[in-house]
């Protein structure tokens, strides 16, 4: 009945409903989802992440469902995150979002919280206080964070489905194939940057450069201008899972796996211009509506750095920064939110740009550092887009069209 | 008249059904391919745009598109516009999790090229029985 796929005694008796409708349904979608990858045995996961929070995405189908699920129910067992939703869960009115659509989100969040998940709403939970140790079994859904834990913290996850990932939080395990197996997690190619790298929008850019090239590929790279560890590395990653649907990198110097791995015999990409990709991802547009950073959301350094350059200024284009909620209240503690909202700024919570209803916000033409906003913004949300560094966005924001240049002040 | 052709897959989500067969050569995604409220495959340029899928023994080499397909399959299936049951020649995450909570039988690893739309197919656990299409049967 099973395949190749071996469940343990309690496993059996939740699938035979012992645990419960809900919790069985959980199990039904874990063990099909094993079955189809052709996993042998599952494996207990330390946290869960979950995408399909945006009522845009999820609809009201989703909706109906996580309600069902809950009232079957069906509880999470471990540490769970949301993804962004739709809108910023408390200034959502003030900052033009439709009240019929911000109903239907909170019914979306109170559904997920009624299943005992944590209303984080972020793409990047590493930052608040859901930093994955090294070697820990995952199944988080959201492919830049996916990235981020598999390549910088040397833990485990393929990306899941929105509703698989659930299933995994509400009996603990994942099926174990894929990025949860040693085999899988090998180079597939050896990618030589012999440029500088001086900003997150260069991180991005290499990263759309190189997921369009290898698909779902495992590169290994090697910076020839060295690197750090405290780089915009959720850039990078980022921009590869959109571009192309890699989930997992290493960096000689940076990744914890990177010295266990085999780079000898791989096929070698070589980057030495990053223009082209700079040139794929920037769009035709001189007025600027909005400056959109924070993609994946701002760290408190991110939010620093724009405080600092916008401070004493007045802002000519709406400028959105977009991060998690405790960081924003971190950032409202260290005095930069005041800041960036005295210049007309504002730092945007529980929300990105890329599943919010943007079309609906009067907003045509859009500034952005993020590479994979810059390729997400045109299709999801009818946006021209402009993709340069977080100064020169920064700039534009000031003067309300597209700077003729604005180079990296760091990464 | 040749009789009844019975070929055997994989069961991902176990049921039983009958209905006559939608075959498409082309994989489908559900979230934003086919509309959940009259079951219409709205794809363009899909090889089945503008056919139901509602009540069909639904026929596709696999799955293609966004995630949240899986919800769209629920919804169908609680407005009545669901295949009565679904078949792949190789399933994935997004159709597999769907036809689970959306209560569709769905077997895959099937030979697809011996079910053509028309015939009369009953899905039973992982046993896939096939009357093809006659003037007879389908007056």
């Amino acid at each position: 009945m099973s395949d190749g796929l071996r469940l343990t005694p309690e496993e059996e008796a939740l699938l035979a409903g012992e645990g419960g409708r809900g919790v069985q349904r959980a199990m039904e979608i874990v063990v099909a989802l094993g079955r189809i990858y052709g996993a042998r045995d599952l494996v207990p996961v330390a946290s869960v992440q979950v995408s399909g929070v945006s009522y845009k995405n999820l609809g009201q189908a989703g909706l109906e469902f996580l309600e069902e699920w809950a009232a079957e129910g069906a509880r999470v067992r471990v540490p769970t995150t949301l993804n962004p939703a739709g809108m910023d869960l408390l200034a959502w009115r003030e900052l033009g979002f439709d009240a019929d659509f911000a109903r239907r989100q909170q019914a979306v969040i109170h559904a997920y919280t009624s299943l005992g998940v944590q209303p984080t709403c972020t793409c990047t939970p590493y930052l608040v206080g859901y930093e994955p140790a090294y070697g820990q079994h995952l199944a988080w859904a959201e492919s830049s964070a996916v990235s981020y834990a598999n390549s910088i913290l040397g833990a485990r996850t393929n990306r899941e489905g929105g509703p698989g990932a659930l299933a995994a939080a509400i009996v603990g395990r994942t099926a174990r194939y894929g990025l949860h197996l040693d085999e899988n997690r090998q180079p597939t190619a050896l990618v030589e940057v012999r440029c500088p790298i001086r900003s997150a929008a260069d991180l991005g850019a290499l990263g759309y450069w190189i997921g369009r090239r290898l698909k779902n590929g495992v590169p290994f790279f090697r910076f020839q201008d060295g690197v750090s560890r405290a780089w915009a590395w959720k850039a990078l990653g980022a921009a590869m899972a959109a571009s192309g649907a890699v989930a997992l990198y290493h960096v000689e110097g940076v990744s914890p796996e990177a010295e266990a791995v085999t780079i000898a015999g791989l096929p070698s990409l070589g980057v030495d211009d990053l223009a082209p990709a700079y040139a794929a991802l920037d769009g035709k547009a001189d007025r600027i509506d909005l400056v959109s950073l924070g993609c994946p959301h701002a760290s408190l350094a991110e939010l620093e750095a724009v405080a600092d350059y916008v401070a004493g200024r007045r802002l000519r284009a709406a400028l959105w920064i977009t991060t998690a909620r405790a960081i924003r209240e971190a950032a409202s503690a260290a005095g930069l939110v005041e800041r960036i909202e005295a210049a007309g700024g504002r730092v945007v919570a529980d929300t990105c740009m890329v599943v919010a209803p943007v079309s609906g916000l009067g907003f045509r033409t859009m500034a952005t550092n993020s590479a994979k906003m810059a390729l997400y913004a045109p299709s999801h949300s009818g946006l021209v887009v402009r993709f340069g560094t977080m100064e020169r966005c920064l700039e534009a924001a000031v003067r309300g069209v597209w700077p003729s240049a604005g180079g990296g002040r760091g990464v | 008249m040749s009789g009844p052709l019975e070929l055997e897959g994989r069961v991902i989500r176990a049921g039983v059904a009958e209905g006559i067969a939608l075959c498409s050569r082309e994989p489908i995604g559900f979230l934003g391919g086919v509309d959940p409220e009259s079951g219409l495959v709205i794809e363009a340029g899909h090889p089945l745009e503008g056919q139901s899928v509602a009540g069909r023994v639904l026929v596709f080499p696999t799955g293609k598109g966004s995630t949240v397909g899986s919800y769209t399959l629920y919804r169908m299936a609680r407005s009545g516009t669901a295949p009565a049951a679904i078949l792949n020649a190789e399933s994935e995450a997004i159709v597999a999790v769907g036809a689970i909570i959306g209560d569709i039988p769905m077997v895959d690893r099937l030979d697809i090229s011996r079910i053509r739309t028309g015939d009369r197919v009953r899905v039973e656990g992982g046993r896939v029985t096939i009357e093809p299409w006659t003037a007879a049967t389908n007056p």
